[in-house]
């Protein structure tokens, strides 16, 4: 119950903070809205869905890279310890890691109405490449939440962030790839349900384990 | 002497393994012909290097219980030899791709998660090297193995056997299992599979010697 408490406050002062600098919201808006313009200039029109897929979700690793790593990676030490001194790491890293699911929705959301307006193109199934968008942005913030975690514990944070994440989220975006290209390709959706659920798994692993490392991590 | 018997088992089998597996008799299939005795020298590779990442994820998990050096330095020294496995897995496994399928790297599915997992444990090095404390290294990196892990297993064991691939056993291909009639793979094999699992231990431990005997020098 107390943890219960503790995420949602913790949630909310996240929120909160974000609303007042509008840093990432604005930040990553911005990066993805100028990415997929840059790539309107350079395509001009893009002729084949397996490209409109993969360039999709290129913009949105970059951008969901960008955006949850701050959570971690922003924060001084001060902060830190205040923080760890109020709250359980569980709690702490729970709460990062809701705000940055919630974060990343919002923002894949805006960026797929965005990039379908620019191309002018609509998967044959657009429900089910929701989902696998909305499921794309889940495991992107859970997986490198606890990614960026580690990358701030070590000190030297961009370029580390980067070198660890891309092996862990190779899988996820495999299966993303493939999830999304069966909805482009209005493929009956029993079909995409292996995809859905070894996602679904790994998202539970990643959770599961970085709520049993975390609390490792914090310590100093 | 009564100590090392393993090591004897070990130089054994492999000894047995490599010579048997040149000479013993094979199935004789079409395309794979000789190449099939391949199959002593590659798939051991991997699980020398998978039983190899388990010890080394085995003492990052003590390292984080108990945080003595020598935890630590049996984690990176598993790791670095599993990683040597793996690239020979790697190497063992396309120059047999280039007889059977025609290109040493042709983009398969087994072969491209193959290097990712590798590339995992090098972002598991480069992360070692980019913290100076030594307490503070050994916990972010046990953490990161750990973390690590899990993913190496889909991507070795779940991801390709989703995915169409020309590797034996995957994408409706016959493995091993079908081409061995007569179970005369099987006397090879298994000795290859625990000859090869013994030297990779046997490796690692004279690395974390060799290790722990240079930082006694520096303290």
């Amino acid at each position: 119950m107390q943890l219960a408490t503790q995420v949602k406050e913790l949630v909310r002062k996240e929120m909160v903070l974000e609303w007042r600098s509008k840093y990432a919201l604005n930040g990553i808006l911005l990066y993805v809205v100028s990415t997929v313009f840059v790539c309107f200039l350079s395509f001009v029109s893009i002729p084949d869905k397996i490209t409109w897929n993969a360039l999709f979700w290129i913009i949105m690793l970059f951008g969901s890279i960008n955006g949850v790593s701050k959570g971690f990676l922003q924060e001084t030490r001060g902060q830190q310890l205040y923080g760890y001194f109020l709250a359980s790491p569980a709690a702490i890293l729970l709460s990062k890691m809701i705000y940055n699911v919630a974060l990343m929705m919002f923002l894949t959301l805006v960026a797929l109405g965005f990039y379908t307006l620019v191309f002018h193109y609509v998967p044959a199934d657009m429900p089910m490449f929701l989902a696998a968008v909305l499921l794309g942005s889940l495991s992107f913030s859970t997986i490198f939440t606890m990614v960026s975690a580690i990358a701030a514990k070590a000190g030297n944070g961009g370029m580390l962030m980067a070198i660890l994440s891309f092996p862990v989220i190779v899988p996820v975006l495999i299966m993303l790839i493939k999830l999304s290209k069966n909805a482009i390709d209005g493929l009956d959706r029993s079909v995409s349900m292996d995809e859905a659920g070894i996602l679904l798994v790994i998202n539970v692993l990643a959770v599961s384990v970085s709520l049993l490392l975390f609390p490792y991590l914090y310590r100093d | 002497m009564y100590r090392s018997w393993w090591k004897i088992l070990a130089a054994s089998l492999v000894i047995y393994a490599t010579v048997a597996g040149f000479l013993m008799p094979v199935p004789r299939m079409a395309i794979l012909n000789e190449t099939i005795r391949n199959l002593y020298f590659h798939v051991p590779m991997w699980f020398a290097m998978i039983v190899l990442f388990s010890i080394s994820v085995w003492y990052s998990v003590r390292f984080l219980a108990s945080g003595k050096e020598s935890d630590d330095l049996r984690a990176v020294e598993s790791a670095n030899t599993g990683i040597i496995f793996g690239l020979l897995g790697l190497v063992t496994g396309a120059l047999w791709a280039g007889y059977t399928w025609g290109e040493f790297w042709s983009f398969d599915p087994k072969q491209n998660f193959a290097a990712i997992a590798v590339l995992l444990y090098f972002a598991y090095f480069v992360l070692r090297n980019a913290v100076d404390e030594e307490q503070k290294r050994g916990k972010i990196s046990a953490i990161y193995n750990i973390f690590a892990f899990p993913m190496m297993v889909v991507l070795l064991f779940v991801l390709p056997r989703l995915q169409d691939s020309l590797h034996p056993g995957n994408g409706g291909n016959p493995g091993f299992n079908s081409y061995d009639l007569d179970s005369r793979m099987r006397l090879v094999f298994y000795p290859a599979c625990l000859g090869w699992i013994l030297v990779g231990y046997w490796v690692y431990s004279i690395c974390f010697r060799l290790r722990s005997l240079e930082n006694k020098d520096i303290h």
